[in-house]
């Protein structure tokens, strides 16, 4: 951000008030590499991503300081709490008919809120992401869900930016045997009143629990990966909401309190107030014992059966103002140099999209560079990821777990 | 009252100045409230709601806690105003013009500068099961070496916001009763009743508060208003399962499915009911109250318990200023810990990295909530003084519509903020820093005139008059008399203008799309973040920047006059 022009900014925006912001429609050609390069320069991409996290902000930061020494575009990282707020915004923006110059050049973004900008028509039409010159280091093979997001084809529509996967964390100092799996979760919560919890739904990480419970305990897991039946429902995912059932009464708080993120759930386990945590970043706790935030004890782990993952992706809305740069700015994120630096634990802890093998020398050796956190597992330990069920499942289950413990 | 100039003196220009206050804040108000009330009964065609109906009314009953975060919502509203009201009251009453009032009442006056959001993480810090208090006692006293699984904060019951909602209203109504007090004659008549023989809590019940209260009526409206429809507060320290109305409705308004808004409308108005029924309710018990205190005051007992409740009032504000004041401090240690582990007291150790990392991004933020707070309290200042001054030459008697300026104080921000986003988008307005200035100044202004009204009216005109049989145009007369003879209650309009401002959330984040940060939007937006360290350092800056204006309205006034006495302008 620009430091001292706020009071200019704000008398310069005092004068646009009354004629509002004209935004011009861009060619935006990414097979045009160098023509997208000369379009995209002096322009100010409204990168809009979630800000929960200070290392992740820092590495946006740089990103911007980059890309503004680079390639002559400035970045504004809009720092967002819910994607879904996003969403909304460009859906009132085509509500409102402003085809061109919208509020969001670029956003952070996956699964259903994916969908349903797919579904709705609120994302760049033509495929963008895979003409990018980084995207064939992109582990395409290795890596599915970098074309296949939460089952829905992303067929260019938004660029391959980090993968995640379902990770939890406990004090190797306080519970040397965490749980391992749905199972032993419950049994763990009987023994020990009030140790466990996790983020209400629909916060993404809460939902995911959910989902990485439905993955185990519904009799056949094949049936999430179709959209849901309404028919069926019910008879499926009983054995979900019995083992919640179950679970709740032994919960932190008696499941009357629940944590809104996942954030706040890593500081109730800074707190020691509970006993495991969770999150979608397998460095989380890395990176919070860096920070002293965490004890050093801290370790990270998956469940015996494979936990659910993922890949996050960064696109452009249908009305973006600055398109150009923000094809710019995403191609420089899929970057070896930028994956390099995002994957090191003493940066952010991300994995990467690329397949590292097949990079150049000089670029593998900045992968081998970077230092893994004393807390993340490693690539052979978090094993295969399980697939995310249709992002129809997900909005089901939310409204059905809202009913019966989100609303007394 | 002879005035100094008869009416059509007044120069049209000024004349514009109540239109223009009028429009400002009425505008916004009743707009966004049309901006809910079509689609909540299905009338937006940009999404193509074309016929009136009942579906979003149907939808939204069917809401899985709806009608209970309706309740919680009137419930929390409601009972901590009575808190702060009562307590304040008693307190008041039973101390009045002692050594103990003076005290407590310097130590509480800086915490009106506290934002509601700083005020609430405060508090969560305090007296969580993991927080200041219980890392203080634990294990030596209560044998705890982990934090007890206790709800404390965010009960279903919604007791910890009603509790916070209370403690952070106290220093406002205090404020304002004292102002009050000041203009009413209180002093004399308790010299009356206690020489009557009655206590001085009963006679300041029976006396002194029945002329004194409908001076402070407004202002607890609008903590009934305030209480019954926070979301920053209420994000922090309320219920979750299901949360208060006006959480919900934020929820609703930012779903992902456009149709949703239908329901998310309807909701805003039930919160307008709420929020109504919450003011109706208060009516009802100030009659109920006025019929007891009446009965009471024929019997002639001189005395009710009058130093049980003293002692209860000086409780309860004390314990207000005391938990919000110790919030700051466990805010002040945090932000400065490296690590602090449970039960420890204190950090085990400290560091001001925290500090220098946030530097850069937090300079930049207090220059854009500073700069944000300075335009709207220098505009709100000019069309309020503008309006007086307008009204005065008028030669009427406050200011004109002054029931419409008071709309924004006493209508849920959450009500019509929506609304007015729904307008904002249709008319093509880009989110960004002018439609966040508007917005601030819907709330800025009524403060503003809330603070200057009385003082205005207070100032002795027979200065104005003296001026005019001497030559003096009315424009010289507000110059060289009116406005520096007003300069302190004008420097402290100005900073409780300015406090308003960086306070504001939901405004700053709906006009401002998400791109304008001030330290409000990112000590909330942090609030459900993991690094207390981060959040504790953007709590404390909205707290400063503030309370700093506190501190210049205080040292300003006196400059100014030095300054004319030096250049011999006014002796």
């Amino acid at each position: 951000m620009p430091q001292i022009p706020a009071a200019v900014r704000l008398l310069a925006a005092a004068a646009c008030l009354t004629t509002g912001l004209a935004g011009s429609a861009s060619a935006a050609d990414p097979s045009d590499w160098p023509g997208l390069l000369a379009e995209a320069k002096g322009e100010t991409v409204y990168f809009h991503a979630w800000g929960g996290s200070e290392p992740i902000n820092d590495y946006l930061a740089w990103a911007a300081r980059e890309m503004a020494a680079r390639y002559g575009v400035t970045v504004e990282h809009v720092k967002v709490g819910d994607t879904a707020t996003v969403v909304q915004t460009v859906l009132a923006e085509k509500s409102a008919g402003r085809t061109t110059g919208g509020s969001v050049d670029l956003v952070w973004i996956n699964g259903e809120n994916f969908a349903a900008m797919k579904r709705q028509g609120l994302l760049r039409d033509a495929p963008w992401a895979d003409q990018l010159p980084n995207f064939r280091y992109v582990d395409t093979a290795g890596k599915p869900t970098t074309t296949l997001d939460f089952t829905i084809p992303v067929e260019g529509l938004e660029a391959p930016w980090g993968m995640a996967q379902l990770v939890f964390f406990h004090d190797s100092a306080t519970v040397a045997a965490p749980p391992k799996s749905a199972a032993a979760l419950l049994a763990y919560a009987e023994a020990n009143l009030g140790r466990l919890t996790y983020p209400q739904p629909p916060d993404f990480v809460g939902s995911t629990f959910l989902k990485q419970l439905a993955a185990e305990l519904v009799a056949d897991p094949a049936v999430l990966q179709q959209p849901v039946d309404d028919a069926s429902f019910d008879a499926v995912t009983a054995p979900l909401f019995s083992y919640l059932d179950a679970l709740t009464p032994h919960l932190w708080r008696q499941g009357k309190a629940y944590p809104q993120s996942s954030t706040a759930l890593m500081q109730l386990f800074a707190d020691d107030e509970i006993d495991l945590s969770f999150a979608f970043n397998p460095a989380a706790a890395s990176n919070a014992i860096a920070s002293g935030e965490l004890p050093e004890s801290v370790r990270g782990y998956v469940f015996d059966g494979g936990t659910i993952g993922n890949t996050h992706f960064v696109a452009v809305p249908f009305n973006a103002n600055a398109a150009a740069g923000a094809m710019v700015l995403a191609d420089f994120l899929m970057s070896p140099e930028a994956q390099a630096r995002k994957e090191d634990a003493a940066v952010w802890g991300d994995p990467t999209v690329l397949a590292v093998e097949a990079l150049p020398d000089a670029d593998k050796a900045r992968f081998a560079a970077a230092t893994r956190g004393v807390a993340t597992p490693s690539p052979a330990e978090l094993g295969r990821a399980l697939p995310e069920p249709h992002p129809s499942w997900m909005e089901r289950i939310e409204a059905a777990w809202t009913a019966r413990y989100g609303a007394s | 009252m002879a005035r100094a100039e008869p009416a059509a003196a007044g120069s049209p220009a000024l004349g514009l100045f109540p239109v223009a206050l009028i429009a400002l804040l009425a505008a916004p108000v009743l707009a966004g409230l049309a901006g809910v009330a079509l689609p909540a009964f299905g009338w937006l065609p940009a999404l193509g709601g074309e016929r009136l109906s009942l579906g979003a009314f149907a939808a939204l009953a069917e809401r899985p806690g709806i009608a209970r975060s309706a309740l919680l919502s009137l419930w929390t509203g409601l009972g901590s105003a009575l808190l702060a009201f009562v307590a304040t009251v008693l307190f008041v009453a039973g101390f009045a013009g002692t050594r103990t009032f003076s005290v407590l009442r310097g130590l509480i006056s800086p915490l009106l500068s506290l934002p509601h959001a700083a005020a609430a993480i405060g508090l969560a810090f305090l007296v969580s099961p993991s927080g200041w208090l219980i890392r203080l006692a634990s294990p030596w006293a209560t044998g705890w070496t982990r934090p007890p699984d206790l709800l404390v904060i965010n009960d279903p019951a919604g007791t910890a916001l009603l509790l916070g909602l209370a403690a952070k209203e106290v220093p406002f109504l205090m404020l304002m009763t004292l102002a009050a007090l000041g203009r009413g004659g209180g002093a004399a008549t308790a010299m009356v009743t206690a020489s009557l023989g009655y206590g001085r809590v009963t006679g300041f019940l029976l006396a002194v508060l029945p002329r004194l209260y409908p001076q402070i009526r407004l202002p607890i409206f609008a903590v009934i208003a305030y209480a019954t429809s926070t979301v920053d507060m209420a994000l922090v320290l309320g219920p979750t399962t299901p949360p208060t109305l006006a959480v919900a409705l934020v929820r609703l308004a930012a779903d992902p499915d456009l149709a949703v808004r239908f329901e998310a409308s309807a909701a805003a108005l039930l919160q307008l009911g709420v929020t109504a029924s919450a003011l109706a309710i208060w009516m009802l018990g100030e009659r109920a109250a006025a019929m007891l205190a009446r009965r009471a005051a024929r019997r002639g007992r001189r005395d009710h318990f009058d130093n049980a409740l003293a002692a209860a009032g000086l409780a309860g504000t004390g314990l207000a200023a005391a938990a919000v004041g110790a919030g700051l401090v466990s805010l002040g240690l945090w932000s400065v810990a490296e690590q602090w582990r449970f039960p420890a007291g204190l950090p085990d150790s400290v560091s001001l990295e925290r500090w220098s990392a946030a530097l850069p991004e937090l300079v930049a933020t207090v220059g854009t909530t500073a700069a944000l707070a300075a335009a709207s309290t220098a505009i709100a200042l000019v069309l309020v003084l503008g309006s007086l001054e307008a009204a005065e030459r008028r030669g009427s008697k406050g200011l004109a519509g002054a029931g419409l300026i008071y709309l924004p104080l006493l209508v849920p921000q959450v009500a019509f903020l929506f609304g007015l986003q729904v307008l904002l988008l249709a008319a093509g307005v880009t989110p960004g820093l002018a439609p966040v200035l508007l917005a601030h100044l819907v709330f800025v202004v009524p403060y503003v005139a809330l603070s200057l009204e009385d003082p205005w009216q207070a100032f002795d005109r027979r200065y104005a008059r003296a001026a005019a049989a001497l030559g003096a145009s009315p424009a010289r007369i507000f110059w060289r008399i009116r406005l520096p003879l007003l300069a302190r209650p004008v420097a402290t309009a100005a900073a409780v203008g300015f406090a308003v401002s960086v306070g504001v959330y939901l405004p700053t984040l709906l006009a401002g799309g998400g791109r304008v940060v001030t330290l409000t939007t990112e000590a909330v937006a942090r609030a459900g973040g993991s690094d207390r360290r981060t959040l504790a350092i953007y709590a404390l800056a909205q707290t400063l920047l503030p309370f700093a204006g506190f501190v210049a309205a205080a040292l300003l006034p006196r400059l100014v006059h030095r300054g004319q006495r030096a250049a011999g302008g006014v002796r």
